[in-house]
């Protein structure tokens, strides 16, 4: 902000109305050259103004859950939700909350709105996923172990009772296991061969005996990959196999992509960093768990080895497909002892397993606190922490908004010509100090709205652009209510220097009485309400904050230097300040000295 | 306009003075005409509620060849729904259809596009769920009534709790007009509208806060005198500050004036004409209010004081003990000249024989004690 700081010493003495200017000008050269140097010269444009689609979600109770509409759960929400909007490619995309039940998101011209819509405030899939095939995250074909020697098949069934293991038809037969080679593989080979070891899933119905069926399928054939005679099967296992060497994980476009309308059941392809940080890719067999099946998740400090991990609960039915899945799992050799856990596509991460596990499992791996902390989250709210409804979509096209936008500015510049005129009519000279003091509070405003772009996400809104074109009167009354009080020390029969400094602390106390008022109502409105009402709230308190700035820091030093001039001091017909005309009073006394002009500063002429 | 400066000169020594507080029956009754007419119509017309508080979609597709009645027959065809047509000013037409999800209004829009002959991606569709306007609304009213509160609480502070129940009541009493205006005339009530009537919350209570803050420095010594009533000090500060009011007002008005009328004239309906016109609306009724209700009520009130009522006694029974001298001298001493140690060399200005009403006039807590530039001139001496 200016410097509003500075020591109040020009109370309502003269002070040194020189220096303050100065400092005044200094700051608002330093915000202006500031702007320059950001690169934003313009105020961001609202959704509204620029064009684009606005999407209001409102989170809704679920039974059950009384407090489920929190903060942290808001803010969950709005990352996972974040994180699939930019994944349209998106970089301007916007996701707020927006009060302390409403997200909004703002998507800007040029995006597939209805992608967009579809994307946001569906519940995010998280799913627990076998590994098949691990490779670098670049397109090149790169050496990969493709998986060797024969696992055995896991033929402990776990208290879940699934003893129906063979029950679905599909044993697994008797080949040996595909070619183990020791040298690279291309990457399409092991797909191809993970691939094979996979079947071709049923939809799912009914979620437990589901995983049990799969997993017997898994586990018969992961160590018995079949040739399927499927044609079908061929076509899609080699798209696959061109989608996964292809992939190119460092382009978030393609990572988005790849595996976006592939249903839980399918074979796919995805991308995540591993711990070193560097991307992956991965083919992934079909879901086995679903985020629905964690009940809950914490980052943990791990005392006995004192490093950060992250303990799951699942819900009972978890339990039982989780110990299926790790005990089918921990016979296996790398890469396919590791199952993934995905989140909107991308894996999040993908622990390997070591034993058959139960209703509770803990991650470790290079954890950070945060990282382990935003893992459970993840895992806990995989599927956005609340539900959501679509309270509004609208979609404005930049023609309309520029329309828009056009007119107010229009209508902000006649009413400013308006409030020039009538000034002028009524205060003659002194509208010349109301009017620069009305530019220097635009210039203000312009150049703080356009920093606070980038610095804090404000863009401007029709309703905001209304709210600066309003408080338009509310800086000029302030510099009327100084004005009138001139004149009244004037009608007094005081000479104009006088008269300035005496009007000043009660029309600064009036001031800054009724501003308060204004920056409360506006205050108010801003942290209660929200969407289009609280862009309006907030430029109407940065314009009553900037108006006593400006008023402070500018107008009133301002009033102090021109008082010394001939044109006012003399009380000149053209100054607003005669006493004839004013009807002063004849003072008491007429004093001769009181007429010494002090500085020679060429009169302003309005 | 010299000649409203002429006035505001006239006004300010007392020359010329409206008596508000001694009419200010007659303003009430005017008043409480104009809210009892807000509340019926309110209650009897009802408010047009915009379809941000129906649930529905807004089509707004560019200018075309066909008339009004063609498209509100193509909308209606194509959504099932009653369409409501308006043209607006640069030939774009926007299209309100009630009742229609994201699904439909994605139909209606391909097929107000085919029917119409433009390019989809022109037409712009805005879908708004019936809960959105009511949660608006909703956190309007929070907001509404938490600001209430607390400029209650900061006015009786600043002031005295007469002013600031005096001030309550003058906004409660605009926000009342500027609802029955909207639904006397059938204007519709948008997300808009609403912003507008909560902007009127700071703006109405600025005048109020001018007239109030004049009249604080002018009673503020009231019970040391005994020349004037405090229901005539309380005029006295209404007619001092009529100038800055008005002008204070007008130029208020100018800029949302301004928008109204070319806001409108543009786009024919919109954001900008929602928010301006109700602004227009509460700036006047609070202009009106500041003037005509607040500071009267302040006096009302104020008199039932025990020891301003003995301020009146006294001063009515000295009146009649001068009566018999004729006319009692008026108050050309004047408020606004407190003593203000602050550059004066001490010429309080208290004329020998006329107790001016006022005090001094900034309380001594906000003048500056300290770093006095230097004395002023001679000529500020009395």
């Amino acid at each position: 902000m200016a410097a509003p700081n500075k020591g109040r010493r020009q109370a309502g003495s003269p002070g040194r109305p020189g220096r303050t200017l100065a400092l005044f000008l200094i700051a608002m050269v330093a915000l202006t050259g500031g702007m320059f140097w950001s690169g934003h010269v313009t105020p961001r444009l609202g959704i509204d103004l620029a064009g684009g689609t606005s999407i209001t979600l409102e989170a809704k109770n679920t039974p059950g859950k009384p407090n489920a509409i929190n903060k942290t759960n808001m803010d969950t929400a709005v990352s996972i939700i974040e994180r699939r909007v930019n994944g349209l490619g998106v970089s301007e995309a916007e996701v707020q909350t927006q009060g302390d039940k409403n997200i909004i998101v703002n998507i800007p011209k040029g995006t597939n709105e209805k992608q967009a819509q579809k994307q946001v405030g569906t519940t995010a899939q998280l799913y627990f996923r076998p590994v098949l095939t691990v490779a670098a995250g670049s397109p090149i074909a790169a050496p990969s172990a493709s998986p060797s020697g024969s696992p055995s098949p896991s033929a402990s069934p776990d208290k879940a009772g699934n003893s129906d293991k063979a029950g679905d038809g599909k044993a697994g037969d008797d080949e040996a296991s595909a070619t183990p080679t020791s040298s690279a593989t291309a990457q399409g080979r092991a797909v191809t061969d993970a691939l094979k070891k996979d079947t071709t899933p049923t939809p799912t119905d009914s979620a437990a005996s589901d995983a049990d069926k799969k997993d017997a399928d898994k586990s018969g054939d992961a160590a018995t990959p079949s040739p399927s005679a499927d044609p079908a099967e061929e076509a899609a296992a080699a798209a696959l196999e061109k989608k996964f060497t292809s992939l190119d994980c460092s382009k978030q476009a393609q990572r988005t992509s790849v595996n976006q309308d592939a249903a839980p059941e399918d074979t796919i392809v995805a991308c995540g960093k591993n711990s070193g940080g560097e991307w992956e890719k991965y083919v992934l067999g079909p879901a086995e768990i679903e985020g629905t099946d964690v009940d809950d998740a914490k980052g943990v400090l791990d005392p006995q080895r004192g490093m950060w991990i992250v303990t799951m609960d699942f819900t009972k039915g978890g339990t039982k497909k989780f110990q299926t899945i790790t005990a089918k799992l921990s016979q296996q050799q790398a890469p396919m002892n590791q199952f993934a856990i995905v989140l909107d596509g991308d894996v999040v991460s993908a622990p390997s397993v070591s034993q058959t596990l139960g209703g509770s499992a803990e991650i470790s791996g290079s954890f950070t606190q945060q990282s382990a902390q935003d893992l459970a989250n993840i895992l806990s709210y995989g599927a956005l922490p609340l539900s959501f409804q679509e309270q509004s979509v609208t979609t404005v096209t930049a023609a309309l908004g520029g329309e828009q936008l056009e007119a107010g500015l229009i209508a902000g510049a006649i009413g400013l010509a308006l409030v020039i005129i009538y000034l002028v009519a009524y205060y003659r000279g002194l509208a010349g100090i109301a009017i620069i003091s009305l530019g220097a509070s635009g210039v203000l405003t312009y150049t703080i709205m356009s920093l606070l772009g980038p610095g804090i996400g404000f863009a401007l809104n029709l309703p905001a652009v209304c709210g600066a074109i309003v408080a338009i009167g509310i800086t000029a009354d302030s510099f009327i209510v100084y004005f009138e009080r001139v004149r009244d020390e004037i009608r007094e029969g005081r000479t104009l220097r006088p008269a300035v400094e005496r009007a000043w602390p009660r029309a600064r106390r009036t001031i800054l009485v009724s501003d308060f008022v204004s920056f409360l109502a506006a205050a108010v409105l801003f942290v209660v309400t929200v969407g289009k009402v609280q862009g309006f709230a907030f430029t109407l308190g940065l314009t009553t904050l900037l108006d006593v700035v400006v008023v402070f820091f500018f107008t009133k030093p301002v009033m102090t230097l021109l008082a010394r001039t001939k044109f006012f001091s003399s009380g000149h017909p053209w100054s607003g300040l005669d006493p004839q005309r004013l009807g002063a009073k004849p003072p008491l006394r007429r004093s001769r000295t009181a007429v010494r002009v002090s500085a020679p500063i060429d009169p302003k002429e309005a | 306009m010299s000649k409203l400066g002429d006035l505001g000169a006239r006004l300010y020594r007392g020359e010329v003075g409206y008596d508000f507080i001694g009419k200010r029956m007659f303003w009430y009754a005017i008043s409480i005409l104009i809210t009892i007419t807000a509340i019926v119509a309110v209650a009897v017309r009802g408010l047009n509620m915009g379809i941000e508080f129906k649930g529905g979609a807004v089509f707004t597709i560019p200018k075309t060849e066909a008339s009004i009645s063609q498209v509100q027959e193509d909308a209606e065809r194509a959504s099932g729904h009653d369409a409501i047509v308006q043209k607006l000013g640069n030939g774009t037409m926007r299209i309100q259809v009630t009742e229609l999800d994201t699904a439909q209004s994605a139909k209606v829009k391909t097929q107000l596009a085919k029917d119409l002959n433009v390019d989809e991606n022109k037409i712009a569709a805005d879908l708004v769920g019936p809960s959105w306007g009511e949660t608006i609304a909703n956190k309007a009213w929070n907001g509404l009534a938490i600001f209430m509160v607390l400029v209650v609480i900061y006015l009786a502070i600043a002031f005295e709790w007469r002013m600031a129940v005096a001030a309550l009541i003058a906004l409660i009493h605009d926000l009342t007009i500027t609802v029955g205006v909207y639904a006397l005339v059938g204007f519709e009530v948008t997300p808009g509208t609403v912003i507008g009537l909560l902007t009127i919350l700071g703006y109405s209570l600025y005048d109020t806060v001018v007239v109030f803050d004049s009249l604080k420095e002018g009673s503020e010594k009231i019970t040391k005198q005994s020349r004037w009533t405090y229901s005539e000090v309380a005029n006295r500060s209404i007619n001092s500050t009529l100038v800055r009011s008005i002008n204070t007002t007008v130029v208020a008005l100018l800029p949302v004036g301004g928008l109204l009328f070319i806001g409108g004239g543009f786009l024919g309906a919109g954001m900008l004409n929602d928010i301006s016109l109700s602004l227009f609306v509460g700036l006047a009724a609070g202009a009106y209010s500041s003037i005509f209700i607040a500071t009267p009520l302040v006096a009302d009130l104020k008199e039932r004081d025990p020891q301003i009522k003995a301020l009146k006694k006294r001063v009515l029974a000295k009146r009649a003990a001068a009566a018999a001298k004729g006319e009692p001298a008026d108050g050309s001493a004047d408020d606004a000249d407190g003593g203000d140690g602050g550059y004066e060399d001490g010429g309080d200005g208290t004329e020998p024989g006329t107790p001016a009403p006022a005090g001094a006039g900034a309380s001594a807590g906000q003048r500056p004690r300290g770093g006095r530039g230097r004395p002023s001139g001679p000529g500020g001496r009395r």
